[in-house]
């Protein structure tokens, strides 16, 4: 087998060196009536052609998103993404490296996430950061366990712009803890009032933006708010990209700042693996959930990176750990590192001006069409539409005439009055002939 | 008090060797970081200025300075390959790292992960256009229930970690659901368990009791028995546990655990040592994550992303979060919202895992129930060759007995040498080897824990086998400096970890003017 | 004149005037190694005999100090907190966490004096 080097005289000399009879001797701990035959009902080994042709088969099945105008966001966003990124990517030191413990002969991971760390920084405008978490819904839940510890309080206020589902891993997370949880409804237009939501036991208020129906909001009031009442800001966003071109959390005065990374140098994937950026004051750091990687020197006094502060983590302070994680999102932090390194600060710009031009356009054409509401004042590359029919049958019939029209918020948010609005996002890769046939498709479906 | 501290500081000043002008020596290449060498204005990445257009960005735009570097493309690459050449890998050398299951990365899973109908597709797509993805994710869950024998699998945790904290939070939506919510709120944990397992139980609010091994390195059903008690929710146990050992009361403590209307919790970090062996869930285990990134291959990418996926038997499987795929006839349907059954919710955005299952289930198709029974022994075999290759030099704490995968060491064998654990573990460095996993399981004074994995050939065993016995001879006969002054061949020699947590510097920052 | 007593956990506490300060022995100190991070209670916390009152970290480790003697906390030694590695240096003097206000001298009998703490580490080797 490809993968298996040894063979069978070898098996027969390391089984005489070791001196037992068969392999199966070393499997005697397992109970005689526990031992199985072997896996009956699966297929035996496969080439590499059979493994590709029954993949390829599968992957077929799915309507890849380039292939068609494609409008879909909430929460992961379609990127051109250089080639560059994901030929480094694979790079076998990258790829095949493990966490590293051994910082001699794992430079090249650390200075990594070194550079990473302070890329999150300074697009979050916080002054610290970790080196990522899972995705931007479980850090939001992180942030939220952290703000409990820093304020010795245990109930959490989100705002109902927040991504119903990161609401909903903060709920079972609370619920789980037995912390309290306040979640103020859907707020399509932003207008919710949630300083009246704070008050003296509130340990966090949760709020994103642009939020989940494309509304940037102004966090400056929300944090004055919740800081008289000694309470904390996280600021949550899902398309880094957005940082580009609006103003940032730590501008903002948020205590932490988390969101989804995905959107640079990472593909869709169906949902995963994705990569949760957290970022903080200084001055939280030691409450601050998962990996940092931190400056020092070695023995000849040369600048090296080292794995630090790790007192704060599980394998060190096991059930007083500051959370469980043990894995990051190294790999696709690499990738969002290298996309914005070759980016910059002017590429960011320019970027997120393209996405900010063409949600633009796609919104004026949309408008144009009788029954069709842009519901939004202001939008980054995101915005959400109201239409005279049910959404959801709306998108199915888009799907059917070869558009991707968006979310029907129903499908996260069912049973909350919003059955005839789309969330719509547009980023760089859409086309003008993608407006196009988007705005006659759905001018045909409203016919 | 905790007293298992160790130097964290070079001993010894090295003094530099006569440098080059660059740096760099040969090969071994010294690399600035990018906030030093690149510049705002630059960029890899042409976009098109686009057409006067209105604004709708408001009063929200930023107006503030990004402090972000930009490179062009040449420049890129090379800042991050060289980077890499000073990071080992597995695909460059044996990495023997005890629990981690470094196991070779098949470049099949690389190339199919990579195909449109599985990266380009977007997790909230109409599901009629993504049934390829929800393919997968049932082919996987189907081939994971048929390996552990189990009921259900919870696919969405993003890591092991977030599997355990799966598989202990559906625990605990049961006992709610019956009622015992308030009185059930101690989890049972060996001393031996991975950090991780007291840390998710003190998450969700249990409080930990610990459960001693016996001097034969296994939990007895009878210490688990003597540890039970109407206010225990569940045990958490490795197994095969964390010094290699398969827990061979694991009937008894399952009945016992069972009988005391608790529930089991497996950790099912070690499973190489046994797919196709035995079935986790003819062993009496109510829920288990599995680690994607070390039995079924998924690259450890210096840190992440990882999988873990659940297990769960049918007295958790109602308590399973959302969401989850469903057959109904032709189509597979994504069940999104709890409605109305006992799921716990939800763990996290979205679907899980989707690029990690793709290689999974590459690596499970190309092995196949023979190659997965193969690989198995294969491993169970090399650990057990350099146990039997080792032992007459090295101390373990469990005398002769055969291992799993996975052989543990302590440093007996180092006490006159005047070295510890680590002074071995950096002259391995010098070698050309990753050290092994080193001072875990704690029980172990100076641990060391040997997992070769399948992936190597004899020729390389033997090799390992014979540089550790020179090491271990040199050590035993009086030789020091080679050992405290390692690693001096690695592109770094021992760093001040003290000095970087002492005085946290995590991150560039522009140096302010004289 | 003061008297020094030890716990089987290494914290000591030196006493005088009704009052004890309190910290890790030198055995603990250099078994943790390089101390990077120290923690005192705050001053007015109440502790009873054997409570969680302070926290050190090495690199590798985290130590919970537990209370030596009952009593209320009224200074803490701020040095510390900005130069951790004076537990290494003098564990035994600059290095002291904090101060309490004894609630009960006569706990201190259970505790070893320094012939009896010499005696003990002798036998943990």
């Amino acid at each position: 087998m490809r993968y298996l080097p040894l063979d069978a005289s070898d098996r027969e000399a390391m089984l005489a060196r070791i001196g037992v009879p068969d392999i199966e001797a070393l499997f005697a701990d397992i109970p005689a009536d526990k031992r199985i035959e072997g896996l009956l009902d699966m297929p035996l080994a496969k080439s590499e052609m059979a493994v590709e042709r029954a993949m390829t088969g599968i992957a077929q099945r799915s309507l890849a998103a380039g292939a068609v105008p494609f409008f879909l966001g909430a929460g992961a966003y379609r990127r051109h993404i250089p080639a560059t990124v994901d030929h480094l990517v694979q790079r076998s030191e990258f790829l095949t490296s493990y966490t590293p413990y051994q910082p001699e002969i794992a430079q090249g991971t650390l200075q990594v996430l070194f550079e990473f760390q302070t890329q999150v920084a300074a697009l979050t405008g916080m002054e610290v950061a970790n080196a990522s978490m899972y995705d931007g819904s479980t850090a939001c839940g992180e942030a939220m366990l952290m703000a409990h510890r820093l304020t010795r309080r245990s109930r959490a206020v989100i705002s109902g712009g927040v991504h119903p589902q990161y609401g909903d891993v903060c709920a079972t997370l609370a619920h789980m803890a037995g912390d309290a949880i306040f979640r103020l409804p859907p707020d399509l237009n932003a207008s919710e009032d949630i300083a009246a939501a704070i008050d003296d036991e509130t340990s966090c208020v949760i709020v994103q933006t642009p939020d989940f129906f494309g509304n940037p909001r102004d966090l400056s009031p929300v944090a004055a708010a919740a800081h008289a009442r000694g309470a904390l800001l996280i600021a949550v966003f899902t398309d880094p990209v957005a940082l580009g071109a609006l103003r940032s959390p730590g501008e903002m005065d948020a205590d932490i700042a988390v969101g989804e990374g995905q959107g640079l140098g990472n593909a869709l994937n169906f949902g995963g693996p994705y990569l949760g950026l957290f970022a903080t004051r200084a001055r939280n750091v030691r409450q601050m959930p998962g990996r940092l990687a931190g400056e020092t020197v070695d023995a000849a006094g040369r600048r090296s990176f080292v794995l630090t502060l790790s007192t704060r983590e599980q394998h060190i302070r096991r059930e007083k750990a500051t959370s469980n994680i043990c894995t990051n999102s190294g790999l696709c932090a690499l990738a969002f590192s290298i996309h914005l390194t070759l980016l910059g600060a002017a590429g960011l710009r320019r970027l997120a001006k393209v996405n900010h031009a063409n949600a633009v356009r796609l919104a004026e054409r949309l408008a144009a069409i009788p029954g069709v509401e842009i519901v939004n004042t202001h939008f980054f590359n995101e915005f959400t539409l109201r239409t005279p029919r049910p959404a959801a049958a709306l998108i199915e019939a888009l799907a059917g005439r070869g558009v991707i029209g968006g979310l029907p918020v129903s499908r996260l948010l069912p049973g909350t009055g919003l059955d005839d609005c789309i969330i719509v996002a547009s980023t760089e890769t859409n086309t003008e002939d993608d407006r196009a046939a988007y705005a006659r498709a759905l001018a045909h479906c409203l016919r | 008090m905790n007293v298992q501290g160790r130097p964290t500081r070079p001993e010894t000043a090295s003094a530099p060797s006569r440098g080059t002008f660059t740096g760099n020596r040969g090969l071994d290449m010294e690399e600035a970081l990018i906030f030093e060498t690149g510049r705002p204005d630059a960029t890899g990445v042409d976009i098109d200025e686009p057409e006067p257009f209105q604004s709708r960005l408001g009063p929200h735009a930023r107006g503030s300075a990004i402090e972000l570097p930009g490179l062009a493309e040449p420049e890129a690459i090379r800042h991050y390959v060289r980077l890499s050449h000073n990071n080992y890998s597995i695909d460059a050398g044996v990495y023997p790292l005890g629990s981690c299951t470094m196991k070779h990365n098949p470049r099949l899973n690389e190339k199919i992960a990579r195909l449109p109908g599985f990266a380009d597709v977007h997790p909230l797509q109409p599901v009629s256009t993504a049934q390829g993805a929800l393919e997968i994710v049932e082919a996987l869950s189907n081939a994971l229930l048929t390996m552990t024998g189990m009921d259900a699998v919870a696919m969405s945790p993003k890591a092991g970690a977030h599997g355990e904290l799966c598989g202990m939070m559906a625990i605990k939506a049961a006992i709610e659901a019956r009622g015992e919510g308030a009185t059930r709120r101690v989890v049972l944990v060996p001393d031996s368990a991975h950090g991780t397992n007291p840390a998710t139980a003190a998450l969700i609010g249990y409080s930990v009791r610990s459960v001693p091994a016996g001097a034969d390195g296994n939990v007895s059903a009878e210490a688990v028995r003597a540890a039970l008690a109407p206010d225990v929710a569940a045990i958490m146990l490795t197994n095969p546990n964390t010094c290699g050992l398969f827990e061979r009361e694991i009937v008894g403590i399952a009945e016992a655990v069972h009988e005391a209307r608790a529930y089991f919790y497996c950790d099912g970090a070690n499973f190489n040592a046994v797919v196709g062996k035995t079935r986790p869930g003819d062993l009496g285990v109510d829920a288990m994550h599995i680690n994607l990134h070390k039995t079924f291959s998924t690259p450890h990418g210096g840190g992440g992303p990882g999988a873990g996926p659940v297990a769960l038997s049918s007295r958790l499987a109602p308590y399973a979060p959302v969401p989850f795929v469903r057959r109904e006839g032709a189509a597979l349907r994504l069940v999104e919202h709890a409605e109305g059954g006992a799921s716990f919710g939800r763990m996290c955005a979205f679907q899980g895992q989707m690029g990690m299952f793709v290689r999974a289930l590459s690596f499970i198709l190309s092995h196949g129930a023979d190659g997965l029974r193969q690989a198995s022994e294969d491993a169970v075999l090399s650990a057990n060759y350099i146990r039997a290759s080792l032992n007459d030099l090295m101390s373990a704490p469990l005398g002769d007995r055969p291992c799993m995968h996975e052989a543990l060491f302590d440093d007996r064998w180092l006490k006159d040498t005047g070295l510890t654990t680590l002074d071995f573990a950096k002259a391995m460095i010098d070698e050309g080897y990753h050290p092994m996993t080193v001072y875990f399981p704690l029980i172990a004074h100076g641990a060391m824990l040997i997992e070769p994995t399948e992936s190597e050939s004899k020729a390389s065993l033997d090799l390992f086998i014979m540089t550790l016995r020179d090491l271990a001879i040199a050590a035993t006969a009086g030789e020091r400096e080679q050992f405290q002054s390692a690693p001096a061949r690695a592109p770094r020699r021992r760093l001040d970890e003290t000095r970087a947590a002492r005085q946290p510097v995590l991150r560039w920052t522009k140096p302010q003017p004289a | 004149m003061s008297q020094i007593r030890y716990t089987k956990d290494h914290e000591y506490v030196r006493v005088g005037g009704g009052e004890g300060v309190v910290g890790i022995s030198e055995y603990a100190q250099q078994q943790l190694g390089d101390v990077v991070f120290a923690e005192a209670p705050p001053v007015g916390k109440v502790l009873k005999k054997g409570d969680p009152a302070a926290v050190v970290e090495s690199v590798k480790a985290a130590s919970d100090v537990f209370a030596p003697v009952s009593g209320e906390v009224v200074a803490v030694n701020s040095e510390v907190e900005s130069t951790p590695g004076l537990i290494n240096e003098d564990a035994l003097g600059r290095g002291w966490l904090f101060r309490l206000k004894l609630a009960d001298p006569g706990e201190l009998g259970a505790l070893m004096d320094e012939s009896a703490y010499a005696d003990y580490l002798k036998m943990l080797d």
